[in-house]
């Protein structure tokens, strides 16, 4: 059971416990001792999403998504700006823009299929079942209501209680997430919080109904490093302490490092490689994710090393337009000839990591 | 060598109206001091709030500074009268964090080129849009994008738009304001070479405000941290980054998130 430390579920398909924290008990054998099966919270299959546009043919925004979600696990989602991460948050809660659309797939999310839900089923998961924490904490607050507020405004959406339950609730989340000062909090318009105190507030909001997954799309983009952070550890302490399932998107390798238990590189609306955070960030095989890490600079440089070019990826994303072949080729350092030809099948590197990728096989 | 600029005992202070009616004084700049070399690249680090932006507002003359001077090539530009700044603001060229924000989404590639050149009114029509198209070229675009608006532009192309509007009156200095920090990383790193190159070429001044540490340690040769308005820390930058004498380039370290650590770091401190 060695393997058991790299891997987030071990041989028997239970969730290794190594990466939840907890230290599994083995026996004399080496044997885990049998536990109920782990069932995926979410689990999405071969989504398809497109933008329609007029005059133009419709842009495909992901092409073949599927992954698992556990409970209590993170999910970290790495991409560009056009790799399709912020469609695969608004199409998982069907909030896609008008000309959006979801062609094909299925995401199941407690038993039930959120791509085909009614509008009725919708309303009793979004912000309460999952919730959305959305990058700009200054344009997703109302700017003219109290930050305590927005947050009842939430819980009254969902639950039908009385209006001192549901302030006396309000107060139990804010205190949560501010244990010193919850009342001048929660009586502070948004203008007059800090840019990490926003932040908090909007993940008040997310939290207040009890979900089980919470959805973030860049949450720490606009802040500071430090404020970053200091968000990073309450999105753990979340996971640790409400049990919450969570996908964090960004678009910085380096936020991810010691904070997913998986990474998922997308590029060009496909999976390009997914696995332990620990494997994909320290030795990233799809040669995008490779070519990504190297282009961020070392902040400890040798004299040699010091302000010389970085390495770059030739090209641009928009070069990923519909062709054949694989999305990446065109701006692939280690293409081959069989990258023109169709796209690469996933490969299965170990049992869980797997690359999209000619040179593993494909 | 006489330094390219050089501010000394800089304060700005802010003073604004709070809620009861009386005025509240922010101190956003408390005596900053420092000087850069042409030809180099200096960076300002530290978290929000640190006083580094209105730093560079006060260099490239958007804001009066309350005390203080700033001398660039020889000259206090803080004494100088509206009509003298205009000669100096050309060689003193911003670049913000946004590349989206700071186009105007109206217009197309080749106005928002124009503009600083018509601003500037020293040119005939023809010979501006000759320099138009040839600004083009060392940001690593084409000319067939001359006709198209900001908004069917890639982030990085956008950004790279942003530098050669700033390029088009030939600075001396370049003030980065969080430049890259909009920018995915492989973007980051496509304008972080272009940079380099374009100082290397035009003998160009870069100061490098950012709270993005490693960026800043490629880039700079000098570093300066800054902390609620005041300069904690300055040196050559791997000196400061390897050896931190303050607390507060301790934590700026400590805070900054890198690849390095993976596989994973407890988050607590």
């Amino acid at each position: 059971m060695a393997s058991c430390r790299n891997y987030l579920w071990c041989a028997r398909g239970d969730v290794c416990l190594v990466a939840l924290s907890i230290l599994p008990q083995h026996d004399s054998q080496g044997v885990v001792p049998k536990r109920p099966r782990m069932v995926p919270i979410l689990e999405v299959q071969d989504l398809h999403v497109s933008y329609n546009s007029s005059g133009a043919p419709s842009f495909s925004a992901l092409a073949g998504v599927s992954f698992q979600l556990m409970p209590k696990e993170i999910l970290g989602v790495l991409g560009e700006s056009g790799s399709g991460k912020s469609t695969l948050a608004t199409s998982l809660l069907r909030l896609l823009p008008s000309n959006g659309n979801i062609s094909s797939g299925t995401a199941f999310f407690e038993g039930k299929d959120l791509l085909r839900a009614s509008s009725g089923e919708l309303e009793q998961i979004r912000g309460k079942r999952i919730s959305l924490v959305y990058q700009e904490p200054s344009v997703a607050l109302h700017p003219t209501i109290r930050a305590g507020r927005q947050v009842l405004h939430v819980l009254a959406a969902h639950e039908s209680e009385r209006k001192s339950t549901l302030l006396r609730k309000e107060r139990q989340v804010l205190s949560s997430l501010f244990p010193e000062d919850v009342d001048r909090i929660s009586n502070s318009y948004p203008h007059q919080l800090s840019g990490g105190q926003r932040q908090r507030v909007l993940i008040a909001q997310a939290i207040a109904c009890g979900p089980s997954l919470l959805i973030a799309d860049e949450p720490t983009a606009s802040l500071d490093s430090t404020t970053q952070k200091e968000m990073l550890r309450v999105f753990r302490t979340l996971r640790d302490e409400l049990g919450l399932a969570m996908i964090f998107i960004t678009h910085n390798p380096a936020l991810l490092a010691g904070f997913a238990d998986r990474v998922m590189v997308l590029y060009g609306g496909r999976i390009a490689e997914l696995g332990p955070a620990g494997v994909v960030l320290s030795s990233p095989r799809h040669p995008y994710a490779r070519a990504l890490f190297e282009s961020m600079p070392a902040i400890f440089e040798d004299k040699a090393n010091n302000r010389k070019k970085l390495p770059v990826i030739a090209g641009d994303s928009s070069s990923a337009l519909p062709r054949q072949g694989c999305v990446f080729e065109p701006r692939c350092p280690e293409r081959m000839e069989d990258c023109r030809k169709r796209e690469p099948a996933v490969v299965n590197l170990s049992e869980f990591h797997t690359v999209s990728c000619f040179k593993y096989g494909g | 060598m006489e330094p390219i600029l050089r501010v000394e005992k800089l304060v700005k202070r802010y003073v604004r109206k709070n809620s009861l009616g009386s005025n509240e004084e922010l101190l956003a700049l408390d005596g900053v001091s420092f000087a850069v070399t042409q030809g180099t690249t200096f960076a300002l680090v530290g978290e929000s709030g640190s006083g580094k932006s209105s730093l560079g507002f006060c260099i490239s003359c958007l804001e009066s500074p309350t005390t203080g001077s700033i001398w660039f090539e020889g000259r206090d530009i803080t004494v100088l009268t509206e009509n003298e700044r205009r000669h100096i603001r050309p060689q003193l060229q911003l670049i913000f964090q946004d590349p989206s924000n700071s186009l105007n989404p109206r217009w197309r590639v080749e106005e928002i080129l124009l503009e600083p050149l018509i601003l500037q009114g020293k040119l005939p029509r023809e010979e501006m849009k000759r320099r138009t198209a040839a600004l083009l070229a060392p940001v690593g675009l084409s000319s067939d994008i001359l006709q198209r608006s900001p908004a069917q532009l890639s982030g990085g192309q956008r950004q790279r738009l942003a530098i050669a509007r700033a390029l088009a009156l030939e600075p001396k200095l370049l003030i980065l304001d969080e430049a890259l920090s909009a920018l995915d990383c492989s973007i980051q790193a496509q304008i972080a070479n272009l940079l380099m190159e374009l100082q290397r070429s035009l003998d160009m001044t870069y100061l490098f405000i950012t709270h993005d540490l490693a960026m800043a340690a490629h880039l700079a040769d000098e570093i300066a941290v800054m902390h609620r308005g005041r300069i904690m820390e300055q040196g050559p930058t791997q000196k400061v980054l390897r050896s931190p004498a303050q607390e507060v380039t301790k934590n700026l370290l400590a805070a900054m998130p890198s690849l390095d650590r993976a596989p994973r770091l407890p988050l607590d401190s």
